[in-house]
């Protein structure tokens, strides 16, 4: 369970530029459940998601994983959080150039120094589950858009995370593709993975798997809190 | 720790086909480092090694030399004066020396002409050799040899014996006659007698031997005088008090101490001397310049790829550490490749870089290969000038980058 007490995160503070993302967040998100967090641009879901995901730590308030304070550990524990228990599906795939797909889905996994094979098994395994074995050895910038996306999915899957957050994951994708990753995502609440998405796509909030939509307008919980 | 070391694997693959990634750039960055660590080096390698061998052939140079003095210039050395040096206490021996310089107009270059050694031969006009090396001194191992050989040949009056320098300028060997002219005008032609082995060209290169009697006909020197004289001193901790009696006893003279010209040879080829910080100087400017470059920001793409790193799961050490192996890559790479090519230059080839500006400007250069020294401190000293700063300028943006969120870091570059 996630718990988010008080959260406000403000960017370049003390600055005239001074702009508050998130103001006085309170939210619980649940276990095993597909939860959209839903708004219009500028409304704060991206930054509300990065701050779950432990990507970026809020200027005030607290984060709560599991029963357990994160938001004042150090730097190194907030990573291995991030690392084990989160896995990341980006509004751009944000695959690394110039290496291959299967060197791209196994990154994640390289600091917790895996031994190769069975690691590339794994990532092969991941590939072939989203139809994209066969374009493990080519580069990144050869993929298609639905690709690349898809490439970027196995990679938030290699540590096997339990919790999957997704930023605008189909922002970029045509609506048959969008379907797709609908289904992927069913297919994670039924391995009892816990799903986060942010989105102002009604194909994607409006899906029966998902179980909660939580609107948001200028950094604010609509209805307060949720 | 199979963990651990499976890890440092993954990194450094990571490393490398990050620095694959940006070959033309990588390249161009390993060019010009070696470029600088190669001039940085052959700077190094030249000199210390010319200092080296300078020191080597002045070892065993008398450990004074007394030249006569007037009006402030050297002038020809009485024999007479001999006497009054050699009654001195701590001297053990003194000997007059014949040498000279004569200038060939044909091919504009200036020879040494010495007369040749004569081990004891020379007490009763003062004169012998002191060119000789001691062939036990424990000090001078390299040096052990002669500083010049002549295969035995014997010299005769109307003959001399020639360094290489002078058989390549001139285009002469053995049988061959070489015209002078003497100081009344008169023509005197010697005939060659044998060239001077090619091992001591440093020494040899523009020498020539020729007898007593040569020499003062073809410079009209009387026998009642020598060019200088060569002082042996018992105990070396007595060298200043000898040398400040002789200035005492003979007014009129300069002795000269060795380690005096040691000083002198060390300030020129010194790291403070001449050339060698001008050459220096504008290397390290150069590798300033560059390292400054790269500690002075990430591209936009390296900025990107840290944030994505670090959203997947990267630690920002092992951001840093896959920073540090990439620029400790690149570096050691410069390094020794910049090494070995400097050595390969001074040693194998004769430094045709800096062979006109540092062996000296006369028109009979010696054609020598330099004996390869190898200094560790000064290897030391350019792998931290080098290698070290720019790990630190490639770690430095990369700790910058890599401490803020990750999502800063992408939000920040975009795709």
């Amino acid at each position: 369970m996630i718990e988010l007490v008080n959260v406000r995160k403000v960017f370049n503070a003390g600055n005239p530029s001074e702009f508050s993302a998130l103001n006085s967040v309170n939210l619980t998100i649940a276990q095993n459940r597909v939860t959209v967090l839903k708004g219009p641009s500028g409304s704060g879901k991206t930054t509300l998601l990065s701050v779950i995901g432990c990507m970026s730590r809020p200027s005030a308030g607290r984060v709560h994983l599991n029963g357990r304070e994160i938001t004042s550990l150090p730097e190194r524990f907030l990573t291995d959080i991030r690392r084990k228990t989160f896995g990341f599906i980006f509004q751009q795939p944000n695959l690394i150039k110039g290496i291959s797909v299967l060197e791209n889905v196994m990154l994640p996994a390289y600091p917790l120094g895996e031994k190769r094979s069975q690691l590339k098994k794994k990532a092969m395994q991941g590939l072939a589950d989203l139809n994209i074995a066969g374009k493990s050895a080519s580069k990144v910038e050869w993929l298609s858009g639905g690709e690349a996306q898809r490439a970027s999915i196995v990679r938030a899957l290699i540590n096997d995370p339990a919790i999957i957050i997704a930023d605008e994951p189909t922002a970029h994708l045509d609506t048959t593709l969008s379907y797709r990753f609908m289904e992927i995502i069913e297919k994670f609440k039924a391995e009892g993975k816990t799903v986060i998405i942010t989105s102002h796509d009604p194909l994607v909030y409006e899906a029966a798997i998902v179980d909660r939509v939580v609107n948001l307008r200028d950094g604010r919980i609509e209805g307060g809190t949720a | 720790m199979r963990a651990w070391i499976e890890k440092q694997r993954y990194i450094i693959d990571f490393t490398i086909s990050s620095l694959l990634r940006r070959k033309v750039k990588n390249f161009g960055l390993l060019a010009l480092y070696t470029l600088i660590v190669f001039i940085l080096a052959s700077t190094m390698f030249f000199t210390h090694s010319i200092k080296k061998e300078a020191s080597l052939i002045l070892k065993e140079a008398p450990e004074i030399i007394v030249q006569k003095l007037v009006a402030g210039r050297h002038d020809l050395f009485p024999v007479r004066d001999i006497e009054t040096i050699r009654k001195i206490r701590g001297v053990a021996r003194v000997e007059g020396r014949l040498w000279g310089y004569y200038f060939d107009s044909l091919v504009g270059a200036n020879y040494t002409l010495l007369t040749p050694p004569i081990p004891d031969g020379g007490a009763e006009t003062g004169r012998a050799a002191t060119v000789e090396i001691e062939a036990d001194d424990p000090l001078a191992p390299d040096a052990s040899a002669p500083l010049f050989t002549f295969n035995g040949a014997a010299l005769k009056p109307g003959s001399l014996i020639i360094g290489n320098g002078i058989a390549r300028i001139r285009d002469i060997g053995k049988g061959d006659y070489l015209p002078f002219r003497a100081y009344d005008g008169m023509f005197m032609s010697l005939k060659v007698a044998d060239a001077l082995s090619s091992q001591s060209e440093l020494v040899s290169a523009d020498l020539m031997l020729i007898t007593e009697d040569d020499f003062r006909k073809l410079f009209g020197i009387d026998r009642q005088y020598v060019t200088d004289v060569a002082v042996t001193v018992r105990n070396p901790s007595e060298v200043s008090t000898v040398a400040s009696k002789i200035r005492q006893r003979l007014h009129d003279s300069r002795p000269i101490v060795r380690d005096e010209i040691l000083r002198t040879y060390d300030s020129i080829f010194n790291w403070r001397g001449g050339m060698m910080i001008v050459i220096f100087s504008a290397a390290v400017l150069a590798f300033v310049i560059f390292a400054w470059d790269k500690a002075s920001g990430l591209s936009a793409g390296e900025r990107r790829e840290i944030g994505i790193l670090k959203a997947v799961g990267w630690e920002t050490s092992d951001v840093i550490q896959m920073k540090f192996w990439e620029g400790a890559l690149i570096s050691l790479t410069a390094f020794f490749t910049g090494v070995i090519l400097a050595y390969i230059h001074v040693f194998f080839t004769g430094s045709p870089v800096f062979e006109p500006a540092l062996k000296g400007w006369s028109n009979l250069y010696p054609n020598f290969m330099l004996t390869p020294f190898i200094n560790a401190e000064q290897l030391t000293t350019l792998f931290f000038l080098t290698v070290v700063p720019y790990t630190v300028a490639t770690i430095v943006p990369t700790w910058r980058a890599a401490t803020i969120d990750p999502d800063t870091a992408m939000r920040h570059t975009g795709e």
